[in-house]
Formats: C-alpha cells, structure tokens, sequence
C-alpha cells in the first residue's frame, strides 16, 4: 500500500499537514514566516511529516496566454504557481530501517516502514541514511520521528489521515500497482494537454531505492521540489565497503607487523 | 503596473476596463524560448526564488544529528584503541614490556573514553542496551557495537592484569582477543559513516577504510612514542612516519576523487581541520623519522602525528556535516549520473520543454479511477 500524489492538482491547502499533525499527535515545532511564498513549515522532519512545497515560477503554464502590460506595452511574464505535498517515501529498500542498529524501524505487513517508539534509542543514524532527508530527532524526545503512514489506522481499515482530508484527491491513496495504473494514465493526459513538464517521480521499481511506496507526478525537475533527482539507498554499496574495511583491516595488522620486524628484535637491558 | 488609490468613494486611477476574451488579439507570453520578455530575458530570477537546482536553496538532506566531539572523538580514539591493541601484542610478542603496559593501558582508557562519548551521543541513553538486541550486517553500527562488546571488556581486561600482575593467562587471552577484534574496530568506522546519503562520506567509501586504518596506525604509533622509553619504540618509529604521511597521502586521494564534493572538504570548519591535520602528520613524520634515539624528538613528533590524526577525524566529520547541508552536493553528482546513464542509454533526444498552446483540461476533483 502506498501514496501517489499528483501535485498537478495540489491546491495549496495544506489540509493534510493538519489532518497529519491532528491524528499523529506530531507536536508544534515553531512557527516562524521564512517568505518562501506560502511554505512555513520548510521541509520534511520528526515534526513535519507532511510538508507542502510552493513554488512562484516566473513561467507560464500550458496553455496561459499572461497577455500584455497595459501601460507599458511589454509582454507580461506568466506565473505558475506549483504546489507539492511531499512525505515519507516508504522506500522499498529503505536505508533507515537497513542501518537501524536495534532493529525499532521495521517494515509493516503493508510494505510500509515505522519507527517502533518503545525501541528506539536515538542513535540519529537513519538521519544521515536518509537519501530524502525525511526522518530527523525530535528535540526534547531525542528519539527518531517519521510518517508511519498511519499505521493504526491501516491497521483498522481506514485510509491515512492525509489522504482522507486532500480535498481534490491530489494525495491518493492505495495498492501501488493500482496507483502506478492510474499514474499512468494521469501522466498521458497531461502530456494529450500540451503539459508536457509532467513527469512521474519515485514509481518506477528498478530506481535507486527500488520504487518508492510514496511517489508523485511532478511538473517540473525533482530538485525543484526539493527532492533528490536519483536517489539511490547507501546500503547498495555496503557489500564493497565491508569487503574493503576487510582488505583495511588486514593491511593494519600486516603494517603493524611488519614494522615490528623491520624494527629488530629488543634485547631487555638495553638502554641507549 | 497599476497606481490605483482606494479612497472612501471607490477606486481612483484603477485599470481600465478591459474586455476579458482570453486569447484573442493577444500576442503569445514568454513561453517559450522562443519568445523572449520585452526585456529580451526569458525565465528572469530573482534573489530568493526557487532556483532549478534547489527548492530556496534547502538541504536535500536533514543534518546529521551526531554531535561533535562524541562521534568524531570515538572515530579517532576507537582507531587508536584498535590499531593500539595490536601493537600490545606485538610488543608483548617481542618482550618490549613498558611499551605493551603503556599501549594496553591507552587503549583501555580510549576505548572507555569511547563508550562513554557513544552512548553520550543516544538521544536516549538508558536505551544503549538496544543496540545488542538484534545483529544487523547491514547496519555498521549493529557490527560495531557487537565489536566493541567483545573489544572494550578484553582491552580492558588485558590493562588490568598487565598492571595489577594478576590473573596473568586471562591477560594473555584478553590481549589476544584486543588484538583479534582490534583492526576491525580500527576500520568499521569507515564503512559506518560512509553507509551514509551524506555526500563527502558516501562518496569516499572505497578509500575511507584505508584512510581510517592508516589514521589508526599512526595515532597508536604516536602515542607508543610519547608513552614508552626509546630503547622500546624503534618499530614505532617507522609505523608512525609512513602511517602518518599514508593518511596524508590516502586522504588527498580520496578528496580529489569525490568531484564535486571536494569542496566540503575545503571550506570552513573543515577546511581548517584538514589543513591543521596536514601540517601536523607532515611534520610529526618528518621529525619522527629523522629523530635518531632522541626521547624528545620522538615525543614531539608522536604528539604531533597524534593531533594530527584526531584533526583528520575531526575534518572528515564536520566536511560530512556541511556537504549534507549544501544542496549541490546532493543533487550534482546524482545530476551527473543521470546524464551518464542517458548517454550510455543512447542518443534518446530530451523530451522537448515547448509548450503547446491547448488549454489544460478542467482537473478532475474525483480522481481518475
């Protein structure tokens, strides 16, 4: 189970920061104007599990005809004004729950990842893992906090907060092979409407991070949105770095040893 | 623009009224590259707006919540624990007694150090137990914390009976076992921190093992030099000038292979970390191995081979730290692999950016099932 979000049609609302926030018991993390058009809340951590992005591009949209300026006469710029609800990408190989040394993050019967609060004991090391920068500390905890995708709630067959509380159905909520289906589709009618910027992000399987359970239809580059244009999980190379920690560790002991036997024997007595 | 004045009797100088037939007699917008603004720019930007590599210019990253000194310092004295427990046991090996008692007593000592910075370090500390509930392969730090469960009690155990004269087979095996466990200990952290998104870990991982051995080598060998009598460290002597000018050497390597990401390394905190490690591993290997049978040359060049290894540590975390912060580091080189990929893939013409002149159609607000 999973998200799709097309942001084609987020209006801004940020309905389900709230609804998220209301149901998670996700405490207040500050409140602070950072003149990012709308977006107060800045991005993803153990405080914000939803984060909606907004985005002023001086650029028009398929379609808009900006006209001209009546007194000066000069071609007006467009606005397009893109709005994203970003999450938890519940990566199928997902480097937090990977490096997790005690085992609290786990994958759910629903191929979700949750953190186990009764666990956890805040060694911050998904933080780092993270290819999204979505996990974080939460101060005055010290634990590590995430979308759980709703985790209760799934359990008791209702659909996350999120989803449920998107008025224009822009956070979708499903079995991915449905989601990617309808993805599909979705993506071939705006590309039909001239809206050609429109691409998929995080559906395929064979990405960096195996496809992500959370994944979206952009209208513009990835980076754009704050997200990582080919996020690939760390542990992909684990395999090559132990091997050479191996080769590492062996070349200590053999310099060690050999400067020992370079250095001559040692007659106890000896004094310079 | 509009220099409209609302007074209580209406709007004064407001715009004319216009005929809002959308499309018609309108020249097309600045749509396209074709179609330049009056101005002759297209896409104009200003200060503070989204640019298209970042989203105002926000981390892709969150900050690693690791804190110096804890983990830098355990990087450095876990290194030296565990390259340390070797050279005892060579030194026990070759009956070189003042400097295995100096060594195991170091070790000991850093190594509590260690676990004392670690568990400093969890946001909840009555919690460091959990980090023996599982073991994870692929989690460094589920290895390293079974490593240092066997390490730390043996390190320990050998400084104890070596001091105290008790217990001296239990001492053997518990130098031994340091001795076994130690180079792991000494080269894990490696892989610990580069099994990581940040990019100046993630990206150093092929060299990050050697340079952390060679690191480990140099400050045991350092403090071998400062802690025991001359006639007992002529082995160290060696060990200490060429592990020193390896790290030296590993980690220029490993900078100038990381593209990009180099510049983390060269900036700020980091920068002055990494210069300072220079300087002192250069000149703590110059003066050790040109120190003869001089206690105080070799005393100065260990102290300086030693500081100079804890500023690599030191270094490498606070360029990680900053490299997660910079969204360029994130997004460039994962930019360059994409188009890597798109060139080996083939000559696949990019998808065009014109925009067609259809309107968008109404957005369906029940979904698309």
């Amino acid at each position: 189970m999973g998200f799709f979000t097309d942001t084609s049609v987020c209006i801004g609302c940020k309905a389900c920061e709230v609804a998220c926030k209301e149901w998670n018991h996700v405490p207040e993390d500050g409140l602070v104007f950072t003149g990012m058009s709308y977006d107060n809340t800045q991005g993803l951590s153990a405080d914000t599990w939803r984060h909606v992005a907004f985005i002023e591009q001086r650029k028009p949209l398929a379609g808009q005809v900006p006209g001209r300026d009546e007194t000066t006469g000069a071609v007006a710029e467009g606005l397009r004004w893109l709005m994203a609800s970003d999450v938890c990408k519940h990566c199928t190989e997902a480097a937090c729950l990977d490096v997790c040394p005690t085992g609290a993050l786990f994958r759910t019967e629903f191929g979700t990842v949750v953190v186990q609060e009764d666990v956890c004991n805040g060694c911050g090391y998904c933080v780092p893992a993270c290819p999204y920068g979505v996990i974080d500390k939460r101060h005055g905890d010290g634990r590590m906090w995430k979308c759980t995708l709703c985790y209760d709630r799934l359990s008791v067959g209702t659909e996350p907060a999120c989803a449920k509380a998107c008025p224009t159905d822009s956070i979708q909520f499903g079995p991915l092979e449905e989601l990617r289906q309808r993805a599909d589709r979705r993506l071939q009618q705006m590309h039909a409407s001239g809206v050609t910027d429109a691409r998929l992000y995080g559906h395929d399987p064979n990405d960096g991070v195996g496809g992500d359970g959370a994944f979206f239809l952009l209208l513009d580059e990835p980076e754009v949105y704050g997200l990582p244009p080919d996020p690939v999980v760390t542990t992909r190379d684990l395999p090559a770095m132990w091997k050479l920690v191996g080769v590492a560790a062996v070349s200590l002991v053999s310099s060690i040893a050999a400067s020992f036997l370079a250095g001559g024997s040692y007659r106890a007595g000896a004094r310079k | 623009m509009s220099i409209s004045e609302v007074t209580k009797d209406g709007v004064h100088n407001g715009r004319p009224p216009g005929e809002a037939t959308t499309g018609v007699n309108v020249p097309g917008g600045p749509g396209t590259p074709d179609h330049p603004g009056a101005d002759g720019r297209y896409q104009r930007r200003r200060r503070g707006e989204p640019t298209p590599t970042s989203y105002y210019g926000q981390p892709i990253l969150n900050k690693p919540v690791w804190g110096a000194p804890d983990i830098p310092g355990y990087l450095f004295l876990g290194g030296l624990a565990g390259a340390g427990s070797v050279i005892s046991a060579a030194a026990q090996l070759t009956a070189r007694c003042r400097l295995a008692r100096a060594s195991k007593v170091a070790n000991a000592t850093a190594i509590g150090l260690s676990l004392v910075a670690l568990v400093h370090d969890l946001g909840r500390r009555g919690r460091f137990l959990n980090m023996l509930r599982v073991f994870k392969v692929t989690s460094p730090m589920s290895v390293g914390s079974w490593l240092l469960a066997g390490f730390a009690p043996a390190t320990m155990a050998s400084a104890f009976c070596d001091v105290t004269g008790l217990l001296r087979p239990v001492g053997a095996l518990a130098t031994t076992g340091a001795a076994v466990l130690g180079p792991g200990v000494a080269t894990y952290t490696a892989a610990l921190i580069s099994d990581t998104a940040v990019p100046a870990w993630h990206e150093g991982h092929r060299m990050m093992p050697f340079v952390f051995a060679s690191s480990a080598a140099a400050s045991a060998a350092g403090l071998g030099l400062v802690a025991a009598p001359v006639a007992e460290t002529a082995p160290l002597k060696l060990l200490a000038g060429c592990a020193a000018l390896g790290e030296l050497a590993l980690t220029k390597t490993m900078e100038e292979r990381m593209g990009v990401v180099k510049e983390a390394y060269h900036q700020g905190k980091a920068q002055k970390l990494m210069r300072g490690s220079e300087v002192l591993l250069a000149a703590g290997a110059a003066i050790v191995l040109t120190s003869g049978r001089s206690r105080a040359r070799r005393t100065v060049g260990g102290l300086s081979v030693l500081a100079g290894s804890a500023l690599t540590r030191f270094g490498i975390f606070e360029a990680g730290v900053a490299s997660a912060q910079d969204p360029k580091y994130t997004v460039g080189p994962q930019r360059e692999r994409l188009k890597n990929r798109q060139d080996i893939a083939g000559a696949q013409p990019a998808p065009t950016q014109r925009l067609d002149a259809t309107a968008l159609p109404e957005a369906p607000l029940g979904g698309y099932q």
